[in-house]
């Protein structure tokens, strides 16, 4: 199949499982110490991690020039206005348990990166099989678009 | 998608009548008003700090998420396993766009409506060692989501997007819909432990 299945492409759905682990456990150890404060040193590393993670993402699939951009932009919009709401739903939450001013900045800052990172993931999954530039280009001169499996 | 259905058949054998079509939306959207709604009333519930209702979101929404998982996972999972790619792709087109609007509904109600019911109930103020049974909970979704999010939901689209091709990959979505069988399993065993741990907490 030349419209993606066997294209060489970046780490991103690695990258991005890997950015959702981290900022998970971190959201897990905040957690795990309620009802008591707790120690925002191990949270922010995972939240720095995890940014840090989701940007080599999409950095490195920026670079990609034959890749169904179309279909990445379609899905990611949809997939970003749903977790958008749901992560606001969940920052609803945290605003009326009345969460403490830092803990808070980090709870919303999880979220955020968790609202970017999982549309990210499903864009990349269902794009990655779908026809670039190139195959279309290819299809347009007759060459066709996928023999048969 | 002539291709698909051949992949099944017999060489010489009639073909079916009428070879399965592609999904007529990735998102069925008549479902949108009605999951409007809930996620409305939920806000409503949480803002309003409305035990009643919470209890209600968390019971109905927590029922019916691990009723479905343990269903799809255990049950639907591994007859999926054994049809033809023809009768998987059919399938698929006709399941897999209501689970997308379905799944995410019922865990954002479920585990928005279970964290304020808990610090209204104090069960969020218990010590350890009772407290563990909470951080596993904790660790049980995050285990689900990673699963459900990483591996799950992105095969569920795929598959969907492939089905509206012109000529679907057949050996494609035979891959993916593995993988989806094989991760509803994991969330499925995974419902297991939920259960178990929420009625050591309600029972305690």
């Amino acid at each position: 199949m030349v419209d993606g299945a066997q294209r060489q492409l970046p780490p991103v759905t690695a990258l991005a499982v890997a950015a959702l682990i981290v900022v998970l456990a971190g959201g897990i150890d905040l957690a795990a110490h309620l009802p008591r404060p707790a120690p925002l040193g191990p949270p922010v590393a995972a939240l720095a991690v995890a940014a840090v993670t989701v940007i080599a993402a999409a950095v490195t699939l920026a670079r990609v020039r034959d890749f169904a951009w179309h279909t990445f932009f379609l899905v990611g919009g949809w997939a970003l206005a749903a977790y958008l709401v749901i992560a606001g739903m969940l920052e609803l939450v945290f605003v009326l348990d009345h969460t403490p001013g830092g803990l808070l900045a980090v709870l919303s800052l999880m979220l955020a990166v968790f609202a970017v990172d999982v549309p990210l993931l499903l864009a990349f999954s269902v794009a990655r099989y779908q026809p670039g530039p190139a195959a279309g280009a290819a299809g347009a001169a007759g060459a066709g678009t996928a023999p048969p499996p | 998608m002539a291709e698909i259905t051949d992949l099944a058949r017999p060489a010489g054998s009639p073909g079916p009548a009428a070879p399965p079509g592609p999904p007529p939306a990735i998102v069925p959207l008549a479902g949108l008003p009605i999951v409007g709604v809930a996620l409305v009333l939920l806000v409503v519930a949480i803002a309003g700090n409305w035990l009643w209702a919470l209890d209600f979101f968390h019971i109905v929404g927590g029922g019916l998420w691990t009723g479905v998982d343990l269903f799809v996972g255990l049950i639907i999972g591994p007859i999926l396993g054994r049809l033809s790619v023809p009768a998987r792709v059919e399938f698929a087109a006709r399941f897999m766009p209501k689970m997308l609007l379905i799944m995410p509904t019922l865990v954002v109600m479920t585990l928005a409506s279970g964290f304020q019911l808990a610090r209204h109930l104090g069960v969020l103020d218990v010590a350890y060692p009772r407290h563990w049974w909470l951080t596993a909970s904790f660790i049980v979704v995050g285990v689900m989501t990673v699963v459900a999010l990483g591996f799950l939901e992105p095969a569920n689209l795929a598959v969907l997007f492939e089905l509206r091709k012109p000529a679907p990959d057949g050996a494609l979505i035979g891959k993916l819909m593995r993988r989806f069988a094989y991760t509803a399993g994991i969330t499925g065993l995974m419902q297991i432990a939920t259960l178990v741990i929420m009625t050591r907490i309600t029972t305690w």
